[in-house]
């Protein structure tokens, strides 16, 4: 068993209290994770201005240089995991071990947060606009003979991190760039990505001390999202709830991602088949990008009907199967759980499992320790249904027929939507609706996210706000540069 | 052997067992002996209709045993059954109250009762008494004759807010309280009102900040787990220091930063449940390794306050803790068999009994679980260690909100 120790800003912590980790499958501990407390949290962000200081120092030249040896060092290297090192696929195991998701799935994230890693000139390129980096050390530059200047929100960044998506590691990633002390509270299954992204950073020369991996339980990370001046937090809409009007804290919570059909592409349905299921179902449905509804003006049954068929192929493998597509639950209570929430709501007139009638076997599968949810599909009559705009954990949609002239209006939040027209006024439409943060023109998935522009919040500006800023000389003084 | 003014049916000085040349197994056997006789006593007087109270002697009437005759020692109590708590909700008070007591002065502590009725236990002196006993267990060095005191706990209609003041006059000093109503904390969380909770507790720590500031060379203090940890954010955060400011006083050298700074010596703490993680953090990080002298304490209402073997890191933080016997008995027993004792270290419920005059609780099942731990020199009795809320009621509560 690997024994994972905080890490508090430059001291390992080995607390009385651990975690412990269990295989997925077999129930063995895998690693024992030590806890902190909300009061320890608090006693170690009392040290942040110093680490801010000493993190403004270094020149963002040098940390772009030291996040490339990173990003080499994430995919290469043996790093350090507690009592033991661990290499690439070491720690692909160990991740899909104690979370569930696939091994495939899990590798396929990991190289996400490598691409970050490597490329984070193009990312904080797209997240500042295309501001000079110059500015990240001197706190302003000038463009096109304007100033652009900024200040910093905070003294360190507090992410709360879920333990359903690797792939989200990404989102953080930066903030070392913007030279911000990162305070990481993993997911009780995820301890892995961030501490190995961790241990890349400081063989790569990030000092130790701006650095903070502390495992802690509800009320720690409540006491990070209080106390931390600028913070993300990953949640359903109910524990979110509390911080939806706190604007310290950027909300990464339900997506209810969809795909919406003009009148012009309803009928070519079949062409976008590929897409509607990447969408739903890649790297097993679970993130907030994947797409949880396909609006339609007409064809809505032969489109549940036709995604149906493609998902009635898919079934459970063993989790280091290369060809994986369905992501075992490690807690089986949570897959009955949401099986019984669908099965409940079925009952309201008006929608139909129509995957499951295509398939003809049900949607839970229990094997030894773990519980499989099979990707679903749900004919819903109207958007009022209250399986129309659901979101689970599982690869699961909603196929609703609607007028495309009140899509729009009725569609509700939608984090990122694909909508196949070619109808200039509807895409002028969707340009201007406000329901929706990331949009695609044309037949792209919902998950394919493109670096230099965020999805969901945008961690340079949660991080910085602009200021104006003027420089005077002082009569008798030489120029200021 | 510490003098005491009250009877010595009443009063066991703990400096009985303090004597290192007598061996352990003679002192369980003496404390087994001075247990049965006390057990003897106090039955006596419960259920004698000169001396017991109302409660106890018309319950009398339902057994099918003689109380005064057929209990001889600690291993007869089983004959009552279990004590329910349910019987201290509502009154009339004055049910609870001994005969032999008739005409003494009475107070009444609650606890519980955010919703409903509260549970209601009559005192007239045994919180004196058992803070009194207590008292002799703590190091003068920490906990200095004639030092002042700050209590930062619950008041209201609690003993402990009485108690600690007892403690403090004891010892020679003055106690300063705080106002902290628990139920309403209980009401906000309930409500999920996560906000005002802290905003409620940040008010608490703020009375703190302010006795402090006042200039009362306070160097005691009783304060449970979280609000030790909250008290010791806000001096972190300098916020005694902007006490000091705001009153125009000097601060002195080497700030007000830290507990030991704000100079306090000694900190008496319980109230809620304590787990070796977070005495190892007060030890560590709050307390400068240990300089600021902590004792965790166990108890309630019910029975009165049990002390914990010293802490530190040389037995992993683990706290221990025993009841003032003979005046109160801790054992630990199988959950579904409660005259069954768990063998030393392995886990059992928490089963409590009161013998004192003035009180008597045969083995009230506390919502607690816990080891079972071995006589210890200064304490030759069974004690319990990592107590915690019992598995099989955890969640239905809410605990440990102040």
């Amino acid at each position: 068993m690997i024994r994972i120790p905080a890490l508090r800003f430059g001291k390992q912590y080995t607390s009385l209290d651990k975690a412990v980790l269990v295989h997925h499958v077999t129930g063995d501990p895998v690693a024992e994770v030590s806890q902190v407390t909300g009061s320890q949290i608090s006693r170690d962000l009392g040290q942040m201005d110093a680490a801010r200081a000493l993190l403004s120092e270094i020149p963002i030249a040098d940390i772009l240089a030291m996040y490339k040896k990173a990003a080499d060092y994430f995919v290469n290297a043996t790093l350090p995991c507690g009592d033991t090192e661990l290499d690439f696929e070491g720690y692909v195991r160990n991740l899909s071990a104690t979370t569930g998701s696939p091994m495939v799935f899990c590798r396929r994230n990991a190289l996400k947060v490598h691409y970050v890693l490597g490329n984070i000139e193009e990312v904080i390129g797209g997240l500042t606009r295309g501001l000079d980096h110059e500015a990240l050390d001197k706190g302003y530059t000038t463009h096109g003979g304007r100033m652009q200047a900024f200040f910093p929100t905070t003294n360190v960044f507090g992410a709360v991190l879920p333990s359903n998506s690797p792939g989200v590691h990404s989102l953080w990633v930066p903030t070392i760039a913007f030279k911000m002390p990162l305070l990481l509270k993993p997911g009780r299954e995820e301890p892995w990505t961030p501490y190995r992204v961790l241990q890349a950073f400081i063989k790569a020369g990030i000092p130790p001390q701006v650095l903070g991996f502390l495992p802690t339980d509800h009320s720690g990370s409540a006491d990070i999202l209080r106390l931390c001046g600028r913070s993300m937090a990953f949640g359903d809409d109910r524990s979110m709830a509390p911080y939806r009007n706190d604007h310290r804290v950027e909300i990464h919570g339900t997506g209810y991602s969809k795909i919406l059909f003009g009148e012009d592409k309803a009928d070519a349905w079949e062409q976008h088949l590929d897409m509607m299921v990447e969408s739903i179902a890649a790297n097993g449905g679970r993130a907030c990008v994947n797409a949880s509804a396909v609006w339609t003006p007409k064809h809505g049954d032969a489109i549940a009907h036709g995604i149906s068929k493609r998902f009635a192929t898919m079934s459970p493998r063993p989790w280091d199967h290369p060809d994986c597509e369905i992501s075992g639950f490690a807690k089986p209570e949570v897959a009955e759980a949401i099986n019984n929430m669908i099965d409940e709501q079925l009952k309201t007139p008006g929608a139909r499992d129509i995957t499951q009638e295509v398939r003809g076997t049900p949607r839970l599968v229990k094997e030894g320790r773990i519980a499989y949810l099979l990707p679903t599909v749900i004919r819903c009559d109207s958007p009022e249904h209250p399986l129309a705009n659901k979101e689970f954990l599982f690869p699961y949609a909603s196929v609703i027929e609607c007028p495309q002239d009140d899509m729009l209006s009725r569609i509700g939040y939608s984090l990122a939507a694909s909508v196949l027209t070619e109808d200039a006024g509807f895409v002028a439409n969707a340009m201007a609706c406000s329901h929706i943060e990331r949009l695609n023109i044309g037949p792209l998935p919902t998950n394919r996210l493109t670096w230099d522009q965020p999805h969901e919040g945008n961690l340079f500006t949660h991080l910085y706000k602009q200021r104006a800023l003027s420089q005077a000389r002082f009569a008798g003084s030489g120029a200021r540069s | 052997m510490t003098s005491s003014k009250y009877a010595p049916i009443d009063y066991f000085s703990p400096a009985q067992w303090f004597n290192p040349a007598e061996a352990l197994e003679s002192k369980v056997k003496r404390a087994r002996e001075q247990l049965d006789a006390h057990v003897r006593d106090i039955v006596k007087w419960h259920f004698s209709p000169e001396t017991g109270c109302e409660f106890w002697l018309e319950k009398a009437k339902s057994y099918s045993f003689n109380p005064v005759t057929d209990v001889k020692g600690a291993d007869d109590l089983h004959l009552f059954g279990t004590f329910e708590d349910d019987w201290l909700r509502g009154g009339p008070i004055s049910r609870w109250v001994p005969k032999g007591f008739a005409g003494k002065p009475v107070y009444v502590f609650e606890t519980g009762g955010t919703t409903g009725l509260p549970k209601s236990r009559m005192v007239i002196d045994d919180f004196r008494i058992d803070y009194e006993m207590m008292s002799e267990t703590l190091p003068d060095a920490s906990f200095p004759k004639g030092s002042n005191w700050l209590m930062l706990g619950p008041s209201g209609p609690r003993r402990l807010r009485l108690a600690i003041e007892h403690l403090a006059q004891h010892r020679g000093g003055v106690c300063f309280c705080v106002d902290l109503d628990p139920r309403w904390v209980v009401r906000l969380i309930k409500a999920r009102n996560i906000e005002q909770a802290n905003l409620y507790k940040e008010h608490a720590i703020d009375q703190a900040l302010t006795v402090l500031a006042g200039g009362h060379d306070i160097k005691c203090m009783f304060t449970t787990p979280k609000l030790l940890a909250s008290f010791d954010e806000a001096l972190r955060a300098g916020r005694l220091e902007e006490k000091y400011r705001s009153l125009g006083k000097k601060i002195p050298p080497g700030g007000l930063k830290s507990i030991k700074a704000a100079g306090i010596v000694g900190i008496f703490s319980g109230g809620t449940e304590f787990t070796p993680q977070f005495t190892r953090e007060a030890y560590e990080e709050m307390l400068d390794e240990g300089e600021v002298y902590m004792t965790p304490t166990y108890g309630n209402t019910l029975m009165g306050l049990a002390c914990s073997r010293p802490i530190g890191p040389h037995d992993g933080f683990k706290i221990t803790y025993y009841a003032p016997q003979p005046r109160a008995m801790i054992e630990v027993v199988e959950p579904k068999d409660y005259t069954v004792k768990v063998p030393y270290g392995e886990t059992g419920r928490v089963l409590l009994t009161t013998l004192t005059r003035e009180f008597f609780v045969p083995r009230f099942p506390e919502r607690d679980e816990g080891e079972r731990e071995a006589p210890y020199e200064r304490y030759p009795w069974d004690g319990v260690s990592g107590v915690r809320p019992f598995s099989e009621l955890a969640g239905s509560t809410v605990v440990g909100v102040y």
